[in-house]
């Protein structure tokens, strides 16, 4: 699913810096309240990887990513941003180091989209023709034609472009950690998730370590390399990959809270090139089962499925991007996928 | 001539004997031969003093509140006691307040700016504050989060996205007290009220309080177009829309 678009991976990346996130043992009191908003939280997002906090309203996820970058003081143990503790590091400094991405966006409506881009560049102190070069490459990034788009102000923007200006002003110093707090959380559904496919084509080039929050565990899913899911209280219930946490959630909690639906969403992770399909015997490669319907081998087990039990049980051909017939997925052959995953997960517990 | 004569003869009353011209000897409601005739002896000065009364009440007045604002913005306590004092001293006659000033400060320029600026406070501090506060608090919460120190919010995000509320105060401000102005002649000798004051006593002619009241209107609405133009230059962002 998270494949990079090649065609953008051109040339040297002016997108190099990526680096370990480490939390150890972090709390956070807030005084007069005798229920701690997080506690004892510990995990590593490694360099370059997308760590989604996901839990119910209460569970602290927002406040944990505020932690990171000392919008809120953290109350006890200590994070490490490439091996180095935030806590010793002026926070101002700290802050220009860290892209930071919230729901609201919070673009400056008195400046243009470059001048927004160019926030923390400037205040670094680049000097203006180094600025205005980033700027244009950041709208080319987030395929916004610079020379049309550069001097509008956010008022003239749709929803989601004030989102993409937003997510490109978090790139601009190429911090080497991303913080994202809901950021397609105000868009509507079909925007969000082209907004997220366009999201993960953008990791795929720029590779930042990211902390990602969100309430919404399918977007978890979808965006996160590992999910970190928290529970009333700020404990953290599991940290996994996306795939482990459907297949072996940790308690009933979790099972839960990813839905009694997670067996579909775990083959919303498969897609049919990873299967092994059926070889249609005897078939010339341009041909296929007769009347049977073809899908490309993108297409994720989930929505094969679908398309099976649309079509009667009959079996879908499957087809690479050339057209050519790659094998036959069946329902049987679904079936045994998922015959496979609950004996791993009963293997494990 | 004529005019050198009534350079002469001071005090501006219809000399009906002498070689006034006959709008001025008959009283006609509008002589404008009687304004170019006293601008630059009555009018200019009178007009010139009351832009500089104002100027500089606005100015003071423009300093203190922007101050008091700016404190009460970071120290929320600051607020109340601010609006208490303004508030009162907004309330009082303005003719009581010039004459209260006069004891302790005496019949001078000192009194009658400390008298406008105190008309001012209420105004522009209650503006500013406004404006201050109303700036989205995701947008607060983005200039910190990018790592702006208080001083680098407050003058690169904060101040500007006040501008308009700031604007809107100086300009009822600014229209307050050049009204207002045309009082500081009951205790000193300056502004568009002394020839006005003048006027009045001249009994059936009209021409000098129909200039000098003119002279006033225009003075406030060419000090507000000003304003408003000075704002659109400085907020083009408030008037951009989707294209």
């Amino acid at each position: 699913m998270k494949t990079a678009d090649s065609a953008h991976s051109e040339g040297p990346s002016a997108f190099a810096q990526a680096a370990e996130l480490e939390l150890r043992s972090v709390s956070k009191r807030y005084a007069g309240q005798r229920e701690p908003a997080i506690e004892d939280l510990s995990l590593i997002v490694p360099a370059g990887e997308v760590c989604v906090l996901v839990g119910p309203s209460g569970s602290g996820k927002t406040t944990a990513m505020r932690l990171i970058n000392r919008m809120i003081p953290i109350s006890g143990g200590d994070i490490l941003l490439g091996g180095t503790s935030v806590l010793q590091r002026e926070a101002k400094a700290l802050r220009r180091e860290i892209g930071y991405v919230i729901q609201q966006i919070g673009l400056f409506p008195h400046q243009t989209v470059a001048e927004n881009i160019a926030t923390v560049p400037r205040l670094l102190g680049w000097d203006a023709h180094r600025v205005a070069a980033r700027v244009r490459e950041l709208l080319e990034l987030i395929d916004l034609d610079p020379d049309e788009m550069r001097e509008r102000y956010p008022s003239q923007l749709s929803g989601g472009q004030r989102q993409r200006v937003g997510v490109a002003r978090a790139l601009a110093a190429d911090p080497p950690l991303m913080l994202m707090d809901e950021p397609f959380g105000a868009i509507d559904p079909i925007n969000r998730a082209h907004l997220q496919d366009e999201f993960l084509r953008l990791q795929a080039q720029v590779k930042k370590t990211v902390v990602f929050v969100t309430h919404d565990i399918d977007e978890a899913i979808k965006m996160g390399d590992r999910i970190a899911i928290l529970r009333e209280g700020g404990v953290l219930a599991q940290y996994d990959t996306p795939q482990e946490i459907l297949t072996r959630p940790a308690d009933s909690f979790v099972a839960q809270f990813v839905g009694a639906d997670r067996g579909l969403k775990r083959l919303a992770l498969t897609t049919l090139s990873e299967l092994n399909l059926i070889q249609p015997n005897g078939l010339r490669p341009d041909e296929s089962e007769e009347g049977s319907m073809r899908v490309p081998r993108e297409t994720s087990v989930r929505d094969a499925l679908s398309a099976l039990l649309t079509g009667g049980g009959r079996p879908l051909t499957v087809i690479d991007p050339d057209g050519r017939v790659e094998g036959l997925v069946t329902l049987t052959l679904v079936e045994q996928l998922l015959t496979r995953d609950h004996a791993d997960a009963r293997g494990a517990s | 001539m004529a005019l050198a004569h009534l350079a002469a003869t001071g005090p501006v009353i219809p000399d009906y004997a002498s070689q006034s011209s006959s709008c001025v000897v008959h009283n006609h409601l509008f002589c404008a031969d009687w304004i170019s005739n006293n601008w630059s002896r009555v009018l200019w000065p009178a007009l010139r003093g009351h832009i500089l009364l104002c100027l500089v009440a606005v100015s003071i007045g423009f300093a203190i509140s922007m101050a008091l604002a700016l404190a009460a913005h970071r120290y929320r306590w600051i607020e109340r006691p601010t609006i208490l004092l303004t508030t009162f001293l907004y309330t009082i006659p303005s003719l009581a307040l010039f004459e209260l000033l006069v004891a302790p400060v005496g019949p001078n320029v000192y009194s009658a700016e400390i008298a406008l600026v105190s008309y001012t406070l209420l105004i522009l501090f209650r503006n500013i504050l406004t404006g201050l506060r109303a700036v989205p608090a995701e947008v607060l919460d983005a200039a910190e989060g990018m790592g702006m120190s208080r001083g680098q919010s407050l003058w690169r995000v904060e101040l500007p996205l006040a501008l308009p509320a700031i604007v809107a105060g100086l300009r009822i401000a600014v229209v307050t007290i050049i009204a207002l102005a045309t009082i500081v002649y009951t205790i000193y000798d300056a502004g568009l009220g002394v020839p006005i004051h003048t006027a009045l006593g001249e009994g059936p002619f009209k021409t000098e309080l129909i200039a000098a009241g003119g002279l006033t209107i225009l003075l406030a609405l060419l000090a507000d177009a000003l304003l408003v133009g000075a704002q659109r230059l400085l907020t083009p962002w408030a008037r951009a829309r989707v294209s």
